[in-house]
């Protein structure tokens, strides 16, 4: 829409004036703008406030003590433990849903009978709750009476008790397994309608043209659909980084502090060792960090077109 | 590309496979839910019961968990209802008359990235101070302000598409703009508001951190009861699979009947559909 059109909207004239004119724009967003200001603008004031107290749940002094709690960030290895283990659930998941998405949406993206059944039942995994998902593979990974571990004994041809939620060799294959899960499907489901936005006709001609696969896929396919594959992992990306439900539900952040990602970790500061100030901290930190990571990739994506 | 290199049975082979694998979880939920207590920790593990019955789900209707489901519904309901109100009014004005330029757009949707743990302690804090905590009104606020920007964001996406042409005639006609808002407008942009709505809703229903932190026993949602029946005790797998079960076949009606808009809906509007 051009500003001229935007404009003879705006100046044509209007018989009832039951609310000036000029002022219904702002009118529509003044609502939304103020319940935003509620999860967008108060959370980061009131964290930075208190995060220069001393506040715990029990102690209510408001007196101000500085850069203190700023200061214990960089001391608290337990923290640093806990950014390096987000940072490897998302290194790991993320690239992983990625290229199985891929391959899935290259797979059914010709029809076959069945298609849209196969689509349908492969998608369920994503609608599920997060903490459902962490429920169900908590049953399945059960050393006994779950099947995962029954299978691996059938494959492996000797019975096998594997430890999955509490080894600590297997606790992150457990999260991988249950994040791959729930999240692929999500992956695939984009992907698969980026693909088929193609211009097959491109591709055929390349084909013709005697273009081998890697070349047609580097050189066409994904360049065309790199702005829904980028929004794709940008979404999976900040939401692998915030994870908390899966892993509440398959670990509680066990054996010891082994999974403890960032958001478990904030929360057991804050909701089980009641430290307010140091959470607002943290709290602050995130979103400080947060901000600046998300509006980078939204202009440089052209999310914001 | 691939596919095509592939014979077709080969094709079919990889396709149950992997719909097996991403199914197979599903379905093990369910049926452990119609288990016997016998069943369910019978070694090697029942692969199929050998009767549905229902008394896991009698028990939590007996015991009143069920209500968590209703707790849900109603939270997911008019926070569902409350933020495609003024999220479509917000993206209306941004759309149509660029409000706040690209920098709100922009900031608005960087709110719908921010994570939840990081505003939920000082919201908890507020609530606290203003006894807001464990009640509906609490949840539905901070549910509908937190889908705001997602609303807004489709919705801006939607407004778009509809021809300018519509809205002039209806004002030269002598309409006010909250009509041509409601009666032009909310109209064109039927299907995609109720797209919207759908995942929304899919949001609050499935949220577990906001319920976990600002719920005590009143307004408990299922996601928190599921994880009540967590302990180091394992005979509460028959209460955990069917609690989720009932959390779970809601959402799977509703996002079946309106599964020609979950491209469009979980892309952010990155594939137009």
């Amino acid at each position: 829409m051009t500003s001229e059109t935007v404009d003879r909207v705006l100046d044509t004239p209007v018989r009832k004036h039951r609310m000036p004119d000029r002022n219904f724009r702002l009118w529509l967003v003044f609502p939304a703008i103020l319940l935003l200001l509620l999860v967008g603008l108060f959370p980061l004031v009131y964290s930075l406030v208190i995060s220069f107290q001393n506040l715990t749940m029990t102690d209510q002094d408001t007196s101000f003590h500085g850069l203190m709690n700023y200061a214990q960030l960089f001391r608290d290895h337990r923290l640093w433990q806990a950014i390096l283990h987000t940072l490897l659930i998302t290194a790991v998941a993320l690239p992983l849903e990625l290229v199985l998405g891929l391959l899935m949406a290259q797979l059914l993206l010709d029809n076959m009978p069945g298609r849209q059944l196969f689509i349908a039942l492969i998608v369920l995994p994503t609608i599920i709750s997060p903490i459902v998902a962490g429920a169900t593979w908590r049953l399945m990974f059960d050393q006994r009476y779950g099947p995962v571990n029954q299978i691996i004994s059938w494959l492996t041809g000797h019975q096998q008790v594997l430890l999955w939620t509490v080894n600590p060799k297997l606790v992150y294959p457990a999260i991988f397994i249950c994040e791959i899960w729930q999240w692929t499907p999500f992956m695939f489901l984009i992907l698969l309608a980026a693909l088929s936005h193609v211009d097959r006709s491109l591709l055929e001609a390349a084909e013709l043209d005697g273009a081998r696969f890697p070349r047609i896929f580097f050189k066409i396919v994904l360049p065309a659909i790199w702005p829904v594959m980028a929004i794709a992992i940008l979404i999976r990306g900040i939401d692998l980084f915030r994870i908390f439900d899966v892993i509440w539900a398959l670990t509680g952040g066990g054996p010891g502090t082994m999974t403890e990602t960032i958001s478990i970790y904030t929360y057991v500061q804050g909701f089980q060792q009641f430290e307010s100030s140091y959470t607002a901290a943290i709290a602050f930190l995130i979103v400080a960090l947060m901000s600046v990571v998300v509006t980078w990739a939204i202009r440089r994506m052209g999310f914001a077109r | 590309m691939i596919a095509r290199r592939l014979a077709l049975p080969l094709r079919y082979a990889a396709v149950i496979a992997l719909t097996l694998f991403f199914i197979f979880p599903v379905y093990w939920l369910f049926i452990i839910s119609f288990k016997t207590p016998e069943e369910i920790f019978h070694y090697p593990p029942v692969w199929y019961p050998k009767s549905i019955q229902f008394a896991n789900y009698h028990v939590l209707f007996k015991d009143g968990d069920a209500f968590t489901v209703w707790n849900s519904l109603v939270l997911a309901s008019i926070s569902t209802f409350l933020a495609m109100m003024l999220g479509t009014m917000c993206a209306y004005s941004l759309a149509r008359f660029k409000t706040g330029g690209e920098n709100l757009a922009v900031w608005i949707i960087s709110q719908r990235l921010m994570p939840p743990i990081a505003i939920i302690f000082p919201i908890f804090l507020l609530y606290v101070w203003l006894a807001w905590v464990d009640t509906y009104h609490g949840l539905i606020i901070l549910y509908t302000a937190f889908s705001l920007p997602y609303v807004i964001w489709m919705m801006r996406g939607y407004i778009e598409e509809v021809p300018l042409e519509l809205e002039e005639s209806a004002l030269v006609d002598g309409c006010t703009r909250w009509e041509v808002l409601w009666k032009v407008v909310f109209p064109m942009v039927r299907t995609g508001l109720f797209a919207t709505a759908v995942f929304t809703f899919v949001f609050a229903w499935n949220d577990f951190i906001f319920a976990l932190v600002l719920t005590r026993t009143e307004v408990t949602t299922y996601t928190v009861q599921v994880t009540h029946y967590f302990g180091g005790q394992s005979n509460f797998w028959a209460k955990i699979a069917a609690m989720s079960v009932l959390g779970t076949v809601p959402i799977f009606v509703v996002v079946a009947t309106m599964q020609r808009f979950l491209v469009r809906g979980i892309s952010m509007g990155a594939v137009k559909g």
